[in-house]
């Protein structure tokens, strides 16, 4: 059975669609990445399979619940990392984290979730003291404490610097050897790359791509070959750089020449990104 | 500890949710500097200041006893009704309540938690006042225990209402100390928590008539004061459940749990 299912999903505000008919699954064990700018609705997709929003239409599962109505074990099985949330500022990181793991019924240990998340080193300074990196790990600990089947991570990492990051991406890859089904929403396209199995490309309220990053980027784009001749770069696009490239560097053999500067490059994820969100500003105008 | 707390769980979960949140607020709120002192202290700090500046009787009391009644209305209102708004607006704008809600607490439990707590905080502060009276100004003990207790349970359950109905109102969190204090200090000034009111203006002395406060000091007073039981003062009840019920009945309709300035 899927973790989650979500077919035909709509919600607007007032005269803003911000959802207009989204459906993909994601199975258990599954690190799953929602992409795309601001406003496109990932958070209100990820908050109406927390529970917090009323969807207009559509049908959703989570976790063989519907969020909407859920039975009494749903919030026992969910972890939740909000966009922005923060904690009782005076009390201490452990003390939080026991807050949090007595309102589940087996919580992991308190101590082990500290250290899993980073913090054992300041699991006795009050959490006003925490930088905001620190924070955004305390967060992910109070989504784990309770042991959670599935984990919500709205921007994990939104504000970090990149050493927080390589930590956090390190933290999230650990879930995914834990079992947890994951659901990750971000706008940084190299942290979907790095963390998601698959990835759904969120545009204007709808899904405009969904794959995993190497099927996304070898399919979308052609590949890039680039060399200098005669001082000049010259640059090649092609669906088919193994024939292209034997080509190319067979008659440069032959002239006994070198391929100044040759590059072989697939695009990246921000490339494709780009042309996808770019093509539907196109449909749009 | 972790097996004991999992078998103690799997036999009264609701009963142990109740305890396990009550001791956290607990935590929170003594854990804070300001909610101690503003909340907790301010009103023992206005009793002594207020108790030497008021000598000799006041309407045939000792003016120290007819103060106490008039600051345990004020600490009453500066817990219940100004502490837990301010305490709400900042847990709300913060986003706890928003992370809360996707935990298996029950929002019951979550509210009943943060009542009981309020109580407690307010009781102890009562209790406070009693002694630190008794220390300075020699003042008694209210002499009808139970009817005191009720009174004390009934006031902190009307203001708490009417805190929660004031907090569903409030936009933001930078505002809502202001605005608390814009309706508390008046309301205190207004209704006899510092001292009496019959020299009062007849316009502020309406005012004054329909406000709670007035009430809840009003049944203090009979209490505490002249020893009545609280069930001879059923105009005051009344009025007081009436601020109570609408209060509750403005935040089931206005209360949100999500931030409301994003």
């Amino acid at each position: 059975m899927p973790a989650i299912e979500v077919s035909g999903l709509r919600k607007a505000y007032g005269s803003l669609e911000a959802v207009r008919g989204v459906d993909f699954s994601i199975e258990e064990g599954e690190v799953f990445g929602l992409l795309g700018p601001n406003g496109a609705g990932k958070t209100t997709t990820v908050e109406i399979l927390e529970g917090y929003r009323e969807r207009d239409a559509g049908d959703v599962r989570v976790l063989g619940h519907d969020p909407k109505r859920p039975g009494p074990d749903f919030r026992e099985r969910i972890g939740v990392v909000l966009q922005q949330s923060e904690m009782w500022p005076n009390l201490t990181v452990r003390e939080t984290h026991a807050i949090f793991a007595g309102y589940y019924r087996a919580p992991r240990d308190v101590d082990e979730v500290v250290a899993l998340v980073g913090l054992q080193e300041k699991a006795n300074a009050r959490i006003k003291s925490l930088s905001g990196g620190q924070k955004r790990r305390l967060d992910l600990g109070l989504a784990l404490v309770g042991d959670p089947d599935l984990v919500f991570l709205d921007e994990p990492t939104t504000g970090f610097d990149p050493q927080a990051r390589r930590a956090a991406w390190e933290m999230i890859r650990s879930l995914r050897s834990l079992g947890k089904t994951v659901l990750l929403t971000t706008h940084y396209l190299d942290e979907a790359e790095q963390l998601a199995d698959r990835v759904a490309v969120m545009r204007a309220g709808q899904i405009v791509r969904i794959g995993t990053p190497s099927e996304l980027t070898t399919t979308e784009l052609q590949t890039e070959i680039r060399y200098r001749e005669n001082g000049e770069e010259v640059l090649v696009q092609t669906g088919e750089p193994t024939r292209v490239l034997a080509e190319l560097t067979a008659a440069a053999v032959a002239r006994g020449e070198e391929l100044e500067g040759l590059q072989v490059r697939r695009p990246t994820l921000e490339e494709v990104y780009l042309s996808l969100t770019a093509e539907e500003e196109g449909v749009e105008a | 500890m972790s097996a004991e707390a999992i078998r103690i769980g799997a036999r009264r979960p609701a009963r142990r949710l109740f305890f396990h949140q009550l001791r956290s607020e607990q935590l929170v709120f003594w854990r804070s500097r300001e909610a101690a002192f503003f909340i907790f202290l301010f009103p023992l700090l206005l009793f002594v200041l207020l108790g030497s500046v008021y000598r000799g009787r006041i309407y045939g009391v000792p003016a120290p006893q007819f103060l106490l009644a008039g600051l345990i209305g004020y600490g009453c209102a500066n817990t219940a009704f100004a502490g837990l708004a301010i305490q709400l607006v900042l847990r709300r704008e913060n986003g706890i309540l928003k992370r809360l809600r996707s935990t298996p607490l029950p929002p019951a439990t979550y509210v009943g938690s943060l009542l009981v707590s309020t109580l407690i905080v307010f009781s102890l502060q009562t209790v406070a006042l009693f002694l630190l009276g008794k220390a300075l100004h020699d003042t008694p003990f209210p002499s009808d225990i139970a009817s005191f207790i009720a009174t004390i349970v009934i006031g902190a359950a009307v203001f708490a209402a009417l805190g929660t109905a004031t907090a569903s109102v409030i936009r933001s969190a930078e505002g809502s100390s202001a605005v608390v204090n814009f309706i508390l200090l008046p309301m205190a000034f207004l209704s006899g928590s510092f001292g009496p009111t019959l020299h009062y203006p007849a316009f502020l002395r309406a005012i004054g008539d329909v406000l709670p406060l007035k009430y809840f000091i009003d049944l203090v007073k009979a209490v505490y004061l002249h020893g009545h039981g609280i069930w001879t003062r059923p105009q005051d009840l009344a009025v007081l459940a009436a601020w109570g019920i609408g209060g509750v009945i403005f935040t089931k309709f206005k209360f949100g749990w999500e931030p409301r300035e994003r």
